[in-house]
C-alpha cells in the first residue's frame, strides 16, 4: 500500500504547488501524468522481473543473465578488446588488435587509412562479426553475442563517419527518436512525450546549437550541423561508451572548438573514443592517443609521446 | 471414350476428359514404344554392351568357323549343311519345321542353276489353293539363300506378288495407271501391262506371314549390311519365334557386327527361355542379364509366370532384378539430363538478367518480354525464310540479339537512365514497360500462340539405349547455353567493353574519374542483357509456346536464379540455374510439376532467409556499400 | 481522442474522409431512395463497383503503410488480399448449404464433384462467421508474421525483398490452382447464395456492403494514420531512410518491420473479405503477381507515403481500367503500362505530390530541377 499512499502524496504536492502558482494548470497535468506512467511502467517491470523470477527451469540462467546486463567497470577498463581478427577476401582489416578504455576515459584513436579504425568500431557495435577474439563492455557483458539494436539499449552509442541524420524527420524528431528509453515497438507505438524528455531535448538543442532550426528537416541542414545533430543524438541516447567517428569534419575551427569542449565536458561521467584525422584536434582534446596500424596497435600513449615515437614517424612520414 | 464414365449421370468434367486423354496417350505410347524403340535404336547399346560379350551360344562349340570374310561378301549359299544338321537337336523344332526340313537338302555345293530352279519351283507353289503348300513354298524360298529371296518375300508381304490370270504365273506386280505393271520376280524382264482383273492375288493367311516374317528376318540377318542386319535383328527380337532363333543361331557365328551379336545373342537367349531343359533356360537367363531391351524383360517376366524350376526362377529373379536396376539408373540419368536441361533454360532466361541486375543495379521486369521479342524475331525469320527452317536459327540468333538489344538500349536511354540508384522505380518502371511490349505483340502479330518450326538437325533424340533416349533439341539448347556463358564471360573477362563494364560495377565514381564513359558502358551493358535474353529467347522458341505472355513464365524463375546465385556472380546464376533446374525434376516424380515448383521457391525463401546475398555474394566492404 | 489529434494538419486526408463520409451517405439514399428512371438513380451495380473500389482503396492504403512508410516495396500484398478474400469465400461456400447444384448439406459443390467424402480439416469452423471473420485478420496476419520474422531477422531489404514476396504469391497462386488444396482449384469459390442470412444479390445487402466497406476504410485510414504520425510511425520513416541508423540508436528494426507488415496484411485480408461477397467469386487468379504490383503502382500514381493517396489511386486507376477496359479493351495495358513509366518518371510523388511538385517548379523556373529524393530504395547491391 505504500505505492498508493506515494502516489497520494504526490498528488497533494502538486495540488499544493497549483495552489500556490508554482506550476502552471497544465504542467502540473503533464507532470501528474508522468508519473503516473512512470510509475505504471515500474509496476509493470517489477511484475516481469517476479514472473522471470518464479521460472523454475530458467533460475540459475535467469541469474546469470541478469548480472550478464549489468555494466561492472570495477575492474577500470569498460571496454575490453582482445586478439580480434578479422578479414575481407583475405585483407586483414583487424590483426589481433588488443584495445582497453577506462571508464570515464577520453580516448583518441589515430591511424592512417585502412588502419582498421572503422572495423574496430564496425565490430564494438555489432555490425560487423570477427573472425575470432573477444570484446567485453565492462567485466561481463560479451558483445559479441548481441544485436546492433541490444548494444545500443547496453549504453555504447556511436556517430558515423558519414553523419546519417534521418533527413526526412527535424531536428526535434531525430532527437526524439534518439532519446534513451523503453524502445520497444508497442511502447514506441504508444510512446507521449514526457515533460521532462522534451526538457532533455531543449537541453541537448541548446548544447549543439540547433535551437533555431528545430522543426527543420534535417535533411536541409549544412554538413557541419548534421554533424551537430548527429551528436545530440549521441547524447539524447546518454550512452556509457560513446563511440566518436571524425566528428570535427567539415566544421569550422569556432565549431572545432566547441566540439572539443563538449567532449571533454563528456568524458568523465562518460567514456568517449574518438577517431580522428585533424591533429590539431586531436591535440586540443586527448590524454591518450592509440595508433593503429594495418590492423593493430603500433603505439599508445600521451600526444607527445606517441608523435614521438619513430614507429609512428615512419607510418605517417615513411611509409 | 475409352471408359466408362464414374459419373454417368453428370456432364463428364474437365479432369475426366483429362484424364481419358492421358489413358489415350499412355496406351497409344505403350503400344508404340517397342515399335519405336527399334526404330529408333541407332547407336551402341552401352549397358548391354556391358554385359559379358564371350558369352557364347550353346550352338557355337558345334558350328564351324565362318570363313573370313563372308560376312562381307554376298552370301548366296545358306549356312552349312553340318550348322543346319545340328540346329534341329537344339532348338525344338516344332514336328512341322519346314524351313528346317528344306534347309537341309540345300547343299552347299549346290549350283546356280538348281538354286534358280528351286526358287521358280518354290514360286509357282504360291500360286496353289492349299495354305499348307503355299506356306511350305514361303519356307523354300526363305531357305534358298538365294538374293533375291527377301525381295521376293517382301512383295508378297506387301501383296505386289501377284498371280497373272492368264498363265497362273507368279508375277511383281506395279500399279500402272488403271492397271498393273508386270515384271518377272527372278529375272526383273518386263512382262507388259495388264488390266486390273487380270492379276490374282495371293492369299496370304496370318500363319503365312508370321512364316514370311521369319523368312525375311532371316535373309536380312544375312544381308551384307550391318543396318539391315541390325533392324532385321531387332525385329526379329520383338517378335521370337523358334524360326528366327534358328535363323539368329545360324548367323551368330559369322556375325562380325558388335550391335548386332548383341541383340542376336538376346534373341538366342529368349528363345532358350523356351526350352524344356533347365540348364538351357538358365543360359537364355545368363544371355539376357544386364539387357535393358524390352522383350528381354518381358521374356524374363513371361518365364517367371510359368517356371517351375526353383533354381531357373531364383536365376531369373535375379536377372530380373537386375535390370529393372539397370533402369533405375537410367532414369536417374534421364530426370538429372532433364534437370540440366531445365536449367540451361533457367540460365539461359536469367544471365542477361544478372547482367543487368548485378553490373547496373537495375531490376529489368521487361527481362521476359525481351526474351519474348527473340522468340517472335525466329518467327518472324522462319516466315520470310520458309524454305530454309533447317538454317533459320543461325539467322535468327543475330536478328534476334540486334532486336532485343535494340529494345533493350532505346528502354535504357529513354526510362532507366533517368532512375538510377533507385531500383525499386526501375522495377516499376520496367514493369510497365513489359505491359505495353506484352501488348504490343498482342496488338501487332496475334493474341494466340504462334506456331515455330524446329529444323530437322534438332528434332528426334539421341537414343544412348533403350531406356534411356535424349531428345536433340534439349541436348543443342545445353550445349547453346553453356556456349552463351562461355561468350559471356569471355566478354566481361577479355575484352575493353568487360574491362570497363567491370569498373563501372564496383566504382562507378572512380570509373568516371578514370575517362570511363559510364553512360555508354550503362546503355552497352543493358543492351548486351537485352540481347541475351533475345537469344535466350530463341532456344526457348524451340521448346515452348511463343506467346505474348511467355515472357511472364520465366520472369520470377529468373529473378529466382539470379537472387539464389547471388548478384553479380556469372558463376553464381550458373550453378544457381543448374541446381534450380535440377532440384525441381528430382522432386517431380514426388510431388508432381507443380508442388515440386511451388517448394523450389519455398525454398529458395527460406535459403534467403539464410544467405540474403545468395549462394555467391560479394564480399568485403563493397558489399557493405 | 488520440485518432482525432492524429488527423491535425492532414488536410488531404480531412477531405478525404468527408468525401467517403459523403459517398456512404448520397450513394445509398440515391439508390434507395431515388426511383430507378430518375438521372440521379445510381444503380446498384454501380453501387458495387464502389464498393470494389473501396475494397481496392483499402488494400492501397495496406501498400501505403509499409511502402510509403517503412519502404518495404511488397510485391505480393495480393496474396494478404486473396487469402483474406478465400477466408470470406469459404464462410459463403458454407452456407450455401443444401442450395448448390448436387445440394450436399455440408459438401460444397466443388468437393462433391471432386468425390470428397468429408469436409477437410481446415474447412471446419467456416460455417460460424465470427471464426470466418476472425480468419480474415488472422491468416493473412500468420502469413505475414512467419514470412516476415524469416525475412526481416536474416535483413533481407529492397529488391530482394521485392523479389521474394512476389514469389510468395506466385507459389501460392500455383498451389491454389492445384485441385488437391482443396480450395476449388482454378474455378475458386463462387456461386454464394448469402451472407449473415441476407441474400447477396439483393439491393440492400449490396448498399450495406458498400457502406461497411467505406466504414472500413475510414477506420483503417484512420488507424493508419494513427501509427504513422506516432513515434513509432517516425521510427518508421527513419528506418525507411537510414535503417542501420535506427539500429545503433537501439530499436529493433526487425521487430518494427515485423509489427507494420503484419498489420498491413491484416487490413489487406479485411479488404480482400470485403471484396468477395460484392464480386461474387474467388479464384487463385487474384495471386496472379501481376495484381500484386498493379496495386504498387495504384499507390505510385497517388502519391506514396500520403496515405490518402493511395485511395485516390486506387480508385482513380481502377475507374479508369472499367472505362478502358469497356471502350478501348485493347489499350487498357498500354495506358497501364504507360502509367507505370510515366508515374516513375514523371511523378515520383503522385497525384498527392502533384500540387508541391507544380510550385517547386513556378518557383525555380529556370533552374534544373534537383533530384528528387529517393525516399524507398536500399543501397543497391
Amino acid at each position: 500500500m505504500t505505492e498508493r499512499s506515494g502516489w497520494a502524496r504526490f498528488q497533494e504536492v502538486i495540488r499544493r504547488d497549483r495552489q500556490f502558482g508554482l506550476v502552471t494548470e497544465e504542467k502540473s497535468l503533464a507532470l501528474l501524468a508522468d508519473e503516473r506512467s512512470e510509475r505504471a511502467s515500474l509496476m509493470r517491470q517489477s511484475w516481469r522481473q517476479f514472473r522471470e523470477s518464479m521460472r523454475r527451469d530458467r533460475q540459475f540462467d535467469f541469474m546469470v543473465a541478469w548480472k550478464d546486463l549489468e555494466l561492472d567497470v570495477s575492474h577500470g577498463p569498460i571496454l575490453y578488446v582482445e586478439d580480434l581478427n578479422v578479414s575481407f577476401d583475405g585483407f586483414r582489416a583487424i590483426n589481433h588488435l588488443n584495445f582497453y578504455v577506462d571508464a570515464g576515459e577520453l580516448r583518441c584513436v589515430i591511424g592512417p587509412n585502412g588502419a582498421g579504425k572503422t572495423t574496430m568500431m564496425d565490430i564494438i557495435t555489432g555490425k560487423t562479426r570477427p573472425d575470432s577474439g573477444s570484446v567485453f563492455f565492462g567485466q561481463k557483458i560479451d558483445l559479441l553475442r548481441l544485436s546492433e539494436p541490444e548494444i545500443a539499449a547496453i549504453g555504447i552509442g556511436r556517430k558515423f563517419q558519414k553523419p546519417t541524420v534521418f533527413e526526412q524527420h527535424t531536428v526535434f524528431e531525430n532527437l526524439e527518436l534518439a532519446m534513451a528509453g523503453d524502445k520497444r515497438v508497442f511502447p514506441t507505438l504508444f510512446a507521449r512525450l514526457r515533460v521532462a524528455q522534451r526538457d532533455r531535448i531543449d537541453e541537448v538543442l541548446c548544447i549543439i546549437g540547433l535551437g533555431e532550426q528545430v522543426r527543420r528537416p534535417a535533411g536541409a541542414l549544412s554538413h557541419g550541423q548534421k554533424q551537430w545533430l548527429e551528436i545530440g543524438m549521441l547524447l539524447m541516447q546518454d550512452p556509457h561508451l560513446l563511440l566518436v567517428d571524425e566528428p570535427v569534419a567539415g566544421m569550422t575551427h569556432q565549431e572545432m572548438d566547441r566540439t572539443a569542449e563538449l567532449l571533454l565536458s563528456l568524458a568523465g561521467r562518460h567514456s568517449v573514443v574518438v577517431v580522428e584525422h585533424d591533429m590539431d584536434f586531436v591535440r586540443s582534446i586527448a590524454r591518450r592517443v592509440t595508433v593503429l596500424h594495418q590492423g593493430s596497435v603500433l603505439a599508445e600513449g600521451s600526444m607527445d609521446e606517441v608523435q614521438n615515437d619513430p614507429r609512428v614517424i615512419e607510418v605517417y612520414l615513411g611509409g | 471414350m475409352p471408359l466408362t464414365s464414374p459419373l454417368p449421370c453428370r456432364p463428364p468434367p474437365r479432369w475426366l476428359a483429362l484424364w481419358s486423354l492421358g489413358l489415350c496417350l499412355t496406351w497409344s505410347l505403350a503400344l508404340a514404344e517397342p515399335l519405336a524403340e527399334s526404330l529408333l535404336m541407332s547407336s551402341d547399346d552401352s549397358a548391354t554392351a556391358a554385359a559379358p560379350a564371350d558369352r557364347r551360344p550353346v550352338a557355337e562349340p558345334t558350328a564351324p568357323a565362318p570363313p573370313p570374310g563372308l560376312a562381307g561378301t554376298v552370301d548366296p549359299a545358306p549356312p552349312d549343311a553340318p550348322a543346319a544338321t545340328t540346329l534341329p537337336e537344339l532348338a525344338p523344332a516344332p514336328a512341322t519345321g519346314p524351313a528346317l526340313a528344306t534347309a537341309a537338302p540345300a547343299p552347299a555345293d549346290a549350283d546356280d542353276a538348281a538354286a534358280a530352279a528351286d526358287l521358280a519351283a518354290a514360286l509357282a507353289a504360291l500360286t496353289d489353293r492349299s495354305f499348307a503348300v503355299k506356306e511350305q513354298a514361303v519356307a523354300d524360298l526363305a531357305a534358298s539363300g538365294d538374293p533375291r529371296a527377301a525381295d521376293l518375300l517382301k512383295a508378297l508381304l506387301g501383296g505386289d506378288l501377284q498371280a497373272r490370270a492368264s498363265d497362273d504365273r507368279v508375277v511383281l506386280t506395279r500399279r500402272h495407271g488403271d492397271g498393273f505393271a508386270l515384271t518377272d520376280p527372278l529375272t526383273g524382264s518386263d512382262l507388259g501391262q495388264v488390266g486390273r482383273r487380270e492379276v490374282k492375288r495371293i492369299v496370304v493367311n496370318n500363319r503365312m506371314r508370321t512364316a514370311l516374317r521369319a523368312g525375311i528376318a532371316r535373309l536380312t540377318l544375312a544381308s551384307p549390311d550391318p543396318a539391315l542386319r541390325l533392324r532385321a535383328a531387332q525385329e526379329t527380337l520383338t517378335a521370337p519365334d523358334p524360326d528366327s532363333a534358328a535363323a539368329m543361331r545360324e548367323r551368330l557365328p559369322v556375325e562380325d557386327d558388335a550391335q548386332v551379336r548383341v541383340l542376336l545373342q538376346l534373341g538366342i537367349g529368349v528363345a532358350d527361355l523356351g526350352d524344356p531343359e533347365p540348364a538351357v533356360r538358365l543360359e537364355g537367363i545368363a544371355a539376357l542379364a544386364g539387357s535393358l531391351q524390352r522383350p528381354a524383360r518381358n521374356a524374363l517376366r513371361t518365364l517367371l509366370a510359368s517356371e517351375t524350376d526353383a533354381e531357373v526362377r531364383a536365376a531369373a529373379q535375379a536377372a530380373l532384378a537386375d535390370i529393372e536396376r539397370l533402369i533405375e539408373w537410367n532414369r536417374h540419368a534421364q530426370t538429372l539430363f532433364f534437370g540440366l536441361s531445365l536449367g540451361s533454360v533457367l540460365v539461359l532466361a536469367a544471365i542477361g538478367l544478372a547482367i543487368s541486375f548485378g553490373v547496373m543495379g537495375v531490376i529489368n521486369m521487361a527481362h521476359g518480354e525481351l526474351i519474348m521479342l527473340g522468340a517472335y524475331t525466329t518467327y518472324l525469320v522462319q516466315g520470310l525464310l520458309p524454305n530454309a527452317i533447317d538454317w533459320s536459327l543461325l539467322v535468327a540468333l543475330p536478328a534476334a540479339f540486334i532486336v532485343s538489344g535494340v529494345v533493350g538500349i532505346v528502354i535504357e536511354q529513354t526510362v532507366i537512365r533517368f532512375l538510377y540508384g533507385r531500383p525499386l522505380e526501375t522495377l516499376l518502371a520496367t514493369f510497365g514497360i513489359s505491359l505495353i511490349l506484352q501488348q504490343a505483340v498482342r496488338t501487332l502479330v496475334s493474341a494466340q500462340n504462334v506456331a515455330v518450326s524446329s529444323p530437322t538437325w534438332m528434332s528426334g533424340s539421341l537414343q544412348i539405349n533403350p531406356v534411356l533416349s535424349l531428345t536433340y533439341n534439349r541436348i543443342y539448347i545445353l550445349l547453346f547455353a553453356l556456349a552463351v556463358f562461355a561468350v559471356l564471360l569471355l566478354i566481361l573477362r577479355r575484352t575493353a567493353l568487360g574491362l570497363q563494364v567491370r569498373a563501372v560495377a564496383q566504382n562507378r565514381a572512380m570509373a568516371r574519374a578514370m575517362g570511363v564513359r559510364s553512360a555508354r558502358v550503362d546503355a552497352l551493358t543493358f543492351g548486351l542483357g537485352a540481347g541475351i535474353a533475345g537469344v535466350a529467347g530463341v532456344a526457348l522458341s524451340q521448346l515452348t509456346n511463343v506467346g505474348p505472355n511467355m515472357g511472364q513464365a520465366y520472369i520470377i524463375d529468373s529473378f529466382m536464379v539470379v537472387v539464389f546465385g547471388g548478384v553479380g556472380n556469372l558463376w553464381g546464376t550458373l550453378v544457381g540455374g543448374m541446381t534450380l533446374g535440377v532440384a525441381n525434376k528430382l522432386m517431380e516424380p514426388w510431388t508432381g510439376a507443380v508442388l515440386a515448383k511451388i517448394l523450389v521457391l519455398v525454398l529458395i525463401i527460406l535459403f534467403i532467409q539464410k544467405r540474403p546475398r545468395g549462394l555467391f555474394p560479394q564480399r568485403g566492404r563493397a558489399a557493405d556499400a | 481522442m488520440g485518432l482525432l489529434r492524429s488527423m491535425k494538419g492532414d488536410t488531404g486526408g480531412l477531405v478525404l474522409l468527408a468525401v467517403l463520409a459523403l459517398v456512404a451517405i448520397l450513394v445509398p439514399v440515391l439508390n434507395l431512395a431515388v426511383p430507378a428512371d430518375n438521372p440521379w438513380h445510381v444503380s446498384t451495380f454501380t453501387v458495387t463497383l464502389l464498393g470494389k473500389y473501396l475494397t481496392y482503396a483499402l488494400l492501397a492504403l495496406a501498400v501505403d503503410l509499409v511502402w510509403g512508410y517503412l519502404g518495404i516495396l511488397s510485391l505480393g500484398h495480393g496474396a494478404f488480399f486473396a487469402l483474406g478474400g478465400y477466408a470470406m469465400g469459404m464462410y459463403l461456400m458454407r452456407q450455401i448449404g443444401e442450395r448448390g447444384v448436387y445440394g450436399h448439406p455440408v459438401l460444397p459443390d466443388f468437393m462433391v464433384f471432386l468425390n470428397y467424402t468429408e469436409l477437410p480439416w481446415f474447412w471446419h469452423g467456416f460455417d460460424q462467421f465470427w471464426f470466418a471473420a476472425l480468419m480474415v485478420v488472422l491468416v493473412p496476419g500468420l502469413l505475414a508474421f512467419v514470412f516476415g520474422w524469416l525475412a526481416f531477422r536474416s535483413r533481407v531489404t529492397g529488391v530482394y525483398l521485392s523479389i521474394i514476396t512476389q514469389a510468395l504469391t506466385y507459389a501460392l497462386m500455383l498451389a491454389f490452382f492445384r485441385n488437391e488444396m482443396g480450395f476449388g482449384g482454378n474455378n475458386g469459390l463462387t456461386d454464394f447464395k448469402d451472407i449473415l442470412g441476407f441474400d447477396l444479390t439483393a439491393r440492400t445487402t449490396r448498399v450495406a456492403l458498400f457502406v461497411i466497406s467505406a466504414l472500413m476504410l475510414a477506420m483503417a485510414y484512420l488507424a493508419c494514420r494513427a501509427i504513422v504520425t506516432s513515434r513509432l510511425g517516425r521510427v518508421a520513416v527513419a528506418i525507411r531512410d537510414a535503417e542501420p541508423r535506427v539500429r545503433f540508436i537501439g530499436y529493433r528494426v526487425d521487430r518494427v518491420k515485423l509489427a507494420l507488415f503484419t498489420f498491413s496484411a491484416m487490413l489487406a485480408g479485411i479488404a480482400g473479405a470485403l471484396y468477395v461477397p460484392q464480386v461474387g467469386i474467388i479464384n487463385p487468379g487474384e495471386f496472379a503477381p501481376l495484381n500484386s504490383i498493379e496495386l504498387v503502382i495504384w499507390v505510385a500514381i497517388g502519391g506514396r507515403a500520403t496515405l490518402y493517396g493511395a485511395v485516390i489511386g486506387a480508385v482513380l486507376v481502377n475507374y479508369g481500367k472499367t472505362w478502358f477496359t469497356g471502350v478501348f479493351p485493347e489499350a487498357w495495358l498500354f495506358a497501364l503500362g504507360g502509367l507505370f513509366v510515366l508515374v516513375t518518371l514523371l511523378l515520383p510523388k503522385g497525384i498527392a505530390g502533384l500540387a508541391g511538385q507544380m510550385r517547386n517548379l513556378r518557383r525555380r523556373r529556370g533552374e534544373p530541377t534537383a533530384p528528387l529524393p529517393d525516399t524507398a530504395t536500399e543501397a543497391t547491391p
